[in-house]
């Protein structure tokens, strides 16, 4: 049987509180709030710091023999978004990278295919849910991105122990390629369907494990509202006290991700020996059942999803998360746009550019960021060796905050980092403010997209402040 | 190892200038023949009479047809020049050596920018594709780096650095409002200056000098020859490049409060000139003024003042036109105006009027015979240096 390896979260540093969606609409003011993914994230973006996040749990990134990347909000179509992720991760090129995107059910398809794949395999889920100003996904969906660890390898933090689909052709939510936000029927309608289709998949995925609703620690049903869910969790008999927390309050439905930033969220904190119950209602139903191990205690995600909500700010007006959305038109700045990418060149820098792989002499053991052919402290030629840094913490030397430059999110901020362990980079800030722009900032490095032209979206590396995370 | 230089072996006979700012009336075409008949009347010859020419332009023109068009040459040599703000003394500087080496005996050195018709802010030429990792940033913002990394290094309080930058701003504009060739011809008073908002790091828009149209052209000739052509010939006693390796951007060591470039090419030029003492020696000096502190931080790399100690000298008045060592008395790029690849060859024709007495208003009368001009290219920490020294 396939098991859980490893588990990783990724929530932006950006929230908006649901009481600033009324105001700015007239509406009736909602409570708690939802993440929002930077002006320079995406569904791929999100979904790399994830799996970055989930390969601090293995030994090495090595073990990872596949890679399935699933959203809803694909960034390109005809294109691989999971070829980016790899990138990120410098995944050996051996290692296959394939996108599974449209639906959301492509988020618990990616995990049983991972799941029957044997080899360990990195299966990635990321999703933004923006929905029109003033409807149900704007208020209650949320930006975010999980990745899991699966094989049949050893050493697991959770085992695979039941599983149960049902599929029934239904309209309840849509969108065409192009269009900017879903529809939905209404959710009466949907519940209809729902309601009896997770109880039997519930009930067949625990028949399947030789378990009964009682033995079910933590129940979690993702794509359905709170109502939805509480119907299933009756109807299948699952204990009150079993409802897991929805992260609805604090993060929002985040579509695609959603039941595995839950299943991270539970593993951040269960005990050994513990059955989780995931059920996820798209067109049809999926449950999959989940036992914990004693390893759990010792392997757990080094930058909890709790601490990453708790090192955000949920300070974000409505006006900059429609400008983020792309729902406000903003007068553009009187300067050029960034240069036409040059695929060729892009190719060629894609270790630094993506996997911001650098370079040290082996001579000197100076580190160069980017790779440089000539040692800038010693002159040797050609003898470096490839130093990742991707990983390594960095403090701001010096910074700018430059109200001339281009950008999508005015003012830039940029400056030098110098990475401990030698080094130093020039590269934007984000998640950060001008006051806080400053010599002596703490940073971690982050891949975000720069900026978009003629249809290509730029990625590359921008250092944003410490979050919390204990590596 | 050599670096002998070409010392008093050639000389400056004739120098034109146009007046810089939005010269939305002339395009480069216009600009190049204004400046190039002007330096050409200067010496009192005809523009047939140059044997060859050095084109200095950032982004207005691109080959050697860019100046033999308009001019309408016929078939001579003429190479097009680009080292970043460097261009146009980099022309005059490759210019000095053809005539040096006898190449020709007549050469012209001209330099031009059309910058002010994109109608975007800043500088507007760009490169057309690259790999997508090149920060999208400003010479504000990376010039901006000097203020935060020289107040770091020298503990010097934001309000004394402030008073250092204002100081030069002030001093530049009261110099450019006595020169009818400059783009902004009035003083700003300090307490306009001091509440200008941010543009970039600590630096607003009055700390930037003013990209600009204009052009500039000076005529050189072997010295021996050059009473043919006038009798007050200035000759150049120094001509010093450096171009960096560029790692200030990725050595932790770097602390962004000099330029070394700066101080190798002063080295070097001072070297060549026989100055020891440049703040007792020079009469005065045309320094690259992109931004406020720029100036400052280029007084300690060129030798003017100790180290930590210009943000001091500035206020007290030491680089005044009136002071011990008048520096930019043209008004320099902040108040004549930045087109950039005439900025250096701007800084000769300065260097051209004082030298010889004919300055006017803003003439400096110190007894001194000697004049320094000098430019940055490219942004701190990966950049060229271009010093020339000027003398009678």
């Amino acid at each position: 049987m396939a098991e859980i390896m490893a588990y990783g979260g990724y929530l932006p540093a950006h929230r908006i509180r649901r009481s600033r969606i009324g105001e700015a609409l007239g509406t009736r003011p909602a409570t708690g709030s939802r993440t929002v993914a930077s002006y320079d994230e995406d569904t791929t973006t999100m979904g790399a710091e994830a799996a970055r996040v989930a390969l601090h749990g293995l030994p090495g990134p090595e073990e990872v023999r596949g890679l399935y990347f699933a959203t809803a909000d694909p960034v390109y179509l005809d294109r691989s978004n999971a070829a980016a992720v790899h990138a990120v991760l410098s995944l050996d090129p051996s290692v296959p990278a394939v996108d599974m995107c449209g639906a959301v059910r492509s988020g618990v398809g990616a995990l049983r295919a991972g799941l029957h794949a044997g080899p360990p395999t990195l299966v990635v889920l990321s999703d933004i849910r923006a929905g029109l100003p003033g409807g149900a996904d704007e208020r209650d969906g949320g930006d975010g991105a999980a990745a899991l660890v699966v094989g049949t390898d050893g050493e697991v933090v959770a085992e695979w122990i039941g599983d149960a689909a049902r599929t029934e052709e239904f309209l309840s939510r849509w969108r065409a390629p192009g269009e900017q936000y879903s529809r939905h029927w209404e959710d009466r309608f949907v519940e209809e369907v729902h309601v009896p289709a997770g109880r039997l998949v519930l009930e067949e995925a625990l028949k399947s494990a030789g378990l009964t609703a009682a033995d079910v620690d933590h129940l979690v049903v993702t794509g359905a509202s709170r109502r939805i869910a509480a119907a299933v969790r009756a109807a299948a008999g699952v204990e009150e006290h079993a409802a897991a927390d929805d992260l609805l309050d604090s993060v929002g439905e985040t579509g695609t991700a959603h039941l595995a930033l839950r299943l991270a969220a539970i593993l951040d904190r269960a005990g050994p020996g513990e059955v989780i119950a995931l059920v996820v209602l798209t067109e049809g139903a999926d449950a999959l059942l989940f036992r914990t191990t004693d390893l759990l205690a010792h392997r757990r995600s080094a930058w909890p999803t709790a601490v990453q909500i708790e090192h955000s700010s949920d300070e974000l007006s409505y006006a900059t998360y429609v400008t983020w959305r792309g729902f406000l038109p903003r007068e553009p700045m009187r300067r050029p746009l960034p240069p036409q990418l040059a695929a060729p060149a892009a190719r060629r820098i894609g270790a630094w550019k993506l996997g911001l792989v650098g370079s040290r002499c082996a001579a000197c053991d100076a580190r160069h960021l980017p790779p440089q052919r000539v040692c800038g402290a010693c002159r040797a030629l050609d003898q470096m060796r490839p130093d990742p840094v991707a990983g390594v913490p960095a403090t701001v030397s010096i910074a700018t905050v430059d109200r001339l430059a281009w950008s999508p999110n005015p003012p830039l901020i940029y400056g030098t980092v110098d990475f401990d362990g030698g080094g130093r980079l020039q590269c934007e800030l984000t998640d950060t403010v001008p006051d806080s722009a400053r010599t002596g900032l703490r940073v971690r490095m982050a891949v975000r997209r720069t900026h978009s032209r003629d249809g290509v979206h730029n990625y590359y590396w921008k250092a944003r402040p410490e979050r919390g995370e204990q590596y | 190892m050599a670096d002998r230089g070409i010392t008093d072996r050639v000389a400056v006979v004739g120098a034109g200038c146009t007046r810089f700012g939005e010269r939305r009336d002339a395009g480069a075409d216009d600009l190049l023949i204004a400046a190039a008949n002007e330096a050409a009347a200067a010496a009192g010859i005809d523009l047939a009479d140059v044997d060859a020419f050095w084109l200095g332009t950032f982004g207005s023109g691109h080959a050697g047809t860019a100046l033999s068009k308009p001019l309408k040459l016929d078939n001579k040599p003429v190479t097009r020049v680009e080292n970043f703000c460097a261009t146009g003394s980099d022309a005059f500087r490759n210019a000095c050596y053809a005539v040096a080496a006898g190449a020709y005996d007549v050469v012209m050195a001209i330099g031009v920018e059309k910058v002010m018709d994109s109608g975007q802010a800043g500088i507007p030429f760009f490169e057309f594709f690259d790999d997508g990792t090149v920060v999208p940033h400003t010479p504000p913002g990376t010039f901006g780096y000097l203020a935060t990394g020289y107040a770091q290094r020298h503990g010097v309080a934001d309000a004394d650095l402030r008073a250092a930058m204002t100081h030069v701003a002030w001093k530049n504009h009261r110099n450019g409002a006595l020169n009818p060739r400059a783009y902004f011809q009035r003083e700003i008073p300090k307490e306009v200056i001091d509440r200008q908002p941010l543009l970039a790091g600590k630096l607003s828009l009055l700390d930037c000098g003013g990209l600009a149209d204009g052009a500039a052209a000076v005529v050189i000739t072997r010295t021996e020859d050059a009473r043919r052509y006038t009798g007050k010939p200035v000759l150049v006693k120094a001509l010093a490049l450096a171009a960096g390796p560029g790692t200030g951007t990725m050595d932790p060591g770097h602390d962004f409060s000099s330029f070394p470039e700066a101080v190798a090419a002063a080295r070097s030029a001072y070297a060549q000139a026989g100055i020891r003492d440049p703040r007792a020696e020079l009469s005065f000096a045309e320094v690259h003024d992109c931004f406020t502190i720029t100036e400052i931080v280029l007084m300690e790399d060129l030798g003017f003042s100790a180290r930590g100690t210009a943000w001091k000298d500035m206020v007290g008045g030491v680089f005044d036109r009136d002071g011990a060592l008048p520096i930019n008395p043209d008004g320099g790029l902040k108040a004549f105006g930045h087109p950039l690849g005439a900025s250096g060859i701007r800084m000769i024709f300065e260097s051209w009027l004082q030298l010889r007495g004919e300055a006017g208003e803003r003439q400096i009368d110190n007894g001194r015979t000697l004049a320094l001009t000098q430019n940055i290219g490219g942004d701190p920490g990966e950049c060229v240096c271009l010093i020339t020294i000027l003398g009678t």
